[in-house]
């Protein structure tokens, strides 16, 4: 480059600076001519008609959309529309009906499940669904040396429902002839229908993972009343009507974008101004502004999950029951609900949602009384309080049991230091938190919650509070072997009514023990248009979009 | 000239090797499972160690570090942990979103910025000056979020002039062909989207571009008014050149050097710094794709995006160097 071009470089460039500066000192307000959109009131309008696609509008993009490698549910919520089950849950319950199966017999001894396969339904690819689809993905989660398991996936909910290699529930799965499919259990499972169910356990298009291979996972092909089209990851997934489903009417529209819009506020904004028209996980005191707008509507997803503070058994402080049902009573899980859930959530009695079967609606929850934390707490042998401050993790994120963590552990810390114990709250990052719950040596109490997988206590007595699950969900490191005994009998229990009893005596125990201060079952709050109909959000957090429309 | 440029990229490689050192230890410095934080808490036991031996995590940190340093000299820079996509491939589209917003966001500080500290200086002591300089204090403060949030709230909730998020109308996208949305509209043909792109990153690069804006304000009005008291700017208005003249084109050049060392190094803390612009507009770019990879502990994408961003922000040191050279010609001497 010449020097004297360089120079007329500059000179062009001070120009434009020069000519920037005129329009900056005449535009002053910032409003100038451009920032007037032509298309009106709304920038992202739908056009003529009735609208149908769908934006919705969601936290986090999704990790996988192959439903059967990936545990948590935003990969999940895609894997419901491209999808389906032998059985599903119904609207709005953890109930089960007939899905890809029309119908099921079970053998007296609960050994062998024959399930009736739907006829003529076709996969996403033109390939037939049929009984030999059916064994091809069982067998394909099974074998650990499946061609099909691809570098670095594991059917981790295959491992949990149906237990790990070496102690499989189900024995085999084999084709009786071209629409019906056996079962055979190498032990009776209760929840075995419920567990059919989860969305982790789609049938998926044998002919598309043979072709695809690893890239399944990103062009997912299956039976479900929406097509998979594009993923651009972290920000849009499309999805587009699949014409031939099997369910009559169904879906409704004929486009969904999914986008990933992590910030609440920002979500709600862009709903506001018509840019989404589905979205979830509103913030309770944004839910206000709703009020008198005739535009848009306010969601309750039914509660399906507890938040709780547990203790760290680990630590002396909370060998003594005594000292956890003290602190079990010094928490106005009331004023709590009221402030920081903007009163959407229950306090929490017990480990399980009250919606779920098997609920102990006769257990009397610790009451808020100060007088008896301190009695306790003396009996306990600290008549003036805990010695050592304790160190209390709060939750670093945000989820929808619990919206603001911190907050809810500052009230909890100023109602504990009315009975003399005073507590650090520490938020750690929240990968490095999980850790530290897990190892069990860095707190002294903490904040979690758990959102239900499917309709069974199982899953949160269980998971959450059974010897078996240390190290791993039952981070207060709780033991108690009468409790273990019963939660295990349930799981063999063929009997719904006897499964109940052995349940609601599981919460008696726990109830008892107070490994945990159960705090709220919250109401998870989703915003959309109003002239959306047929959403039906569900408990477990995840629905099918195909009954969804415009008005 | 062409020796200066040679030696300055010649420096590139120490420097570049020390960063993928750097990067490489800070990670592995970082606590927790990396097994447990990808797969979940409802993972099994084995199928965490079984990630872990594949990943080569159960080896010693040299030996990582040294199969990492062989792959990244073949051009590779891994597979993600989370996705298993190439990271390469994985990477580009974030990388040409967030280059578009912090070209706009630049674009937008440096007219707005320098302009403003321009006249500021030449009308010391006038309205003008007093009112620009409390908007770039208030603009060095301002929290991003909350900047992203109000105009949100005021341009697209209430007065419905722009769009809150996203690069496009996801209604009626772009196809993509370089990712750079706006060059993507054009190619595509599609003179309608232009528009709307173009309407996407106004307000996101205005909350991005703002704190460089104010500090691009603050040092050229200082860096003006050194040179508007020096003599030959005295003597150019002696000479009679009008005042518009002897400041754009006199003085600016002189008082351009330190200012554009700011630009440099705003440019380059804008390319990493984007997290939180990039996450309240729902912008898919390289911040929040390399957040996501920290908080799911993907080793290999922060790696290779703390390593990209590390990358251009010397690049774009070195062409703040070239341009020194180009504006005054003492400095390729030193």
């Amino acid at each position: 480059m010449s020097k004297k071009y360089a120079k007329h470089k500059i000179w062009t460039v001070l120009l434009v600076l020069a000519l920037g500066a005129v329009l900056a000192l005449s535009g002053c307000g910032g409003s100038g001519e451009g920032a007037k959109p032509e298309a009106g009131k709304t920038p992202s309008g739908a056009g003529e008609g009735v609208q149908d696609t769908l934006i919705y509008g969601r936290g986090g993009d999704s990790v996988a959309l192959d439903p059967a490698i990936v545990t948590e549910s935003e990969s999940l919520k895609i894997g419901m529309q491209v999808f389906d089950t032998l059985l599903e849950y119904k609207v709005n319950t953890t109930e089960i009906q007939p899905g890809l199966a029309e119908s099921w017999e079970v053998s007296p001894d609960g050994l062998v499940y024959t399930f009736k396969l739907r006829q003529g339904v076709k996969f996403h690819d033109g390939s037939d669904f049929n009984a030999e689809a059916v064994v091809f993905n069982f067998d394909r989660w099974a074998d650990p040396k499946s061609p099909y398991k691809f570098e670095g996936d594991s059917f981790d909910y295959y491992d949990s429902m149906f237990g790990p290699e070496g102690s499989r529930v189900i024995k085999e799965v084999k084709a009786v002839d071209a629409n019906s499919v056996q079962f055979t259990l190498n032990k009776p499972q209760a929840p075995f229908l419920q567990n059919i169910a989860m969305p982790s356990f789609s049938i998926a298009s044998p002919k598309a993972i043979q072709e695809k291979k690893a890239d399944f996972k990103s062009n997912p092909v299956g039976t479900g009343p929406f097509v998979f089209k594009e993923w651009k990851r972290n920000d849009t997934i499309t999805l587009e009507k699949n014409p031939n489903y099997w369910k009559e009417g169904q879906p409704k529209l004929a486009k969904i974008i999914v986008r990933s819009i992590p910030d609440n506020t920002a979500r709600f904004n862009a709903l506001q101004n018509g840019e989404i028209d589905l979205m979830e996980d509103l913030n309770p005191d944004d839910a206000k502004q709703l009020d008198g707008n005739s535009e848009l509507v306010k969601i309750e997803r039914p509660s399906f999950n507890v938040a709780y503070i547990g203790f760290n058994l680990k630590k002396k402080t909370f060998n003594n029951p005594k000292v956890r049902q003290a602190l079990n009573h010094a928490v106005n899980k009331q004023a709590i609900v009221d402030a920081l859930f903007a009163g959407q959530a229950k306090p929490a009695v017990n480990p399980m949602p009250p919606t779920l079967w098997g609920y102990n609606d006769s257990i009397q929850d610790y009451a808020y009384d100060l007088d008896k934390a301190k009695s306790l707490l003396a009996e306990a042998g600290f008549p003036n309080g805990l010695p050592e401050p304790l160190t209390f993790y709060a939750m670093p994120v945000s989820r929808p049991y619990m919206p603001d963590g911190k907050k809810v552990a500052e009230a909890i810390q100023a109602d504990f230091e009315k009975i003399g114990v005073k507590v650090n709250i520490q938020s750690p990052e929240w990968a490095t938190y999980l850790d530290d719950l897990k190892a069990g040596e860095k707190d002294d109490l903490y904040m979690l919650g758990w959102n239900g997988d499917n309709g069974d206590p199982d899953n949160f007595l269980y998971t959450l509070l059974d010897k078996d699950t240390i190290p791993g969900n039952n981070r207060s490191f709780y033991v108690n072997e009468e409790l273990h005994k019963v939660l295990v009998k349930a799981q063999v229990e063929v009997d719904q009514d006897k499964r109940g009893e052995l349940y609601k005596q599981a919460q008696v125990i726990i109830k008892q023990d107070a490994p945990w201060i159960p705090l709220v079952h919250s109401t998870p709050l989703m915003a959309g248009k109003a002239n959306l109909k047929g959403f039906v959000p569900s408990p477990a957090g995840m629905e099918a979009y195909g009954n969804i429309y415009f008005e | 000239m062409n020796s200066y440029i040679v030696k300055r990229l010649a420096i590139l490689i120490p420097v570049l090797l020390g960063m993928t050192l750097i990067v490489f230890s800070i990670i592995h410095a970082i606590p927790g499972d990396p097994a447990e934080t990808i797969l979940g808490d409802k993972a099994t036991e084995q199928s965490k160690q079984a990630l872990r031996e594949q990943l080569g995590l159960d080896k010693p940190w040299f030996q990582q570090y040294g199969t990492y340093l062989s792959e990244l000299a073949h051009g590779d820079l891994g597979d993600s942990i989370r996705t298993r996509q190439p990271i390469a491939r994985e990477m580009l589209p974030y990388l040409a979103a967030t280059l578009e917003l912090t070209v706009a966001s630049m674009f937008f500080a440096i007219v707005v910025g320098m302009n403003a500290g321009i006249v500021s200086a030449w009308k010391r002591n006038s309205w003008f000056d007093y009112v620009s300089m409390v908007i770039a204090l208030v603009g060095v403060s301002m929290p991003i979020f909350w900047l992203g949030l109000m105009e949100q709230w005021i341009f697209a909730n209430k007065l419905h002039w722009l769009p809150s998020i996203g690069r496009m109308n996801s209604r009626d996208p772009v196809e993509a062909v370089t990712h750079l949305a706006v060059i993507d509209a054009f190619i595509g043909g599609r003179m309608d989207q232009v528009w709307t792109v173009i309407k996407h990153l106004i307000l996101p690069s205005i909350a991005l571009g703002t704190i460089p804006m104010a500090v691009i304000a603050r040092i050229t009005r200082s860096s003006m008014l050194e040179v508007m008291d020096a003599d030959y700017i005295r003597t150019a208005r002696a000479k009679g050149l009008a005042s518009f003249q002897v400041v754009y084109k006199h003085a600016l050049k002189n008082a351009a050097i330190p200012v554009l060392t700011v630009i440099g190094l705003q440019t380059g803390s804008l390319l990493g710094g984007a997290v939180l612009t990039e996450t309240i507009f729902a912008w898919p770019g390289i911040g929040r794709y390399i957040f996501e990879a920290i908080s799911s502990r993907d080793y290999p994408v922060i790696q290779s995006g703390i390593l990209i961003i590390a990358f251009l922000f010397v690049i774009i040191n070195l062409i703040v160097d070239l341009l020194y050279a180009v504006l005054d010609r003492r400095i390729r001497y030193q």
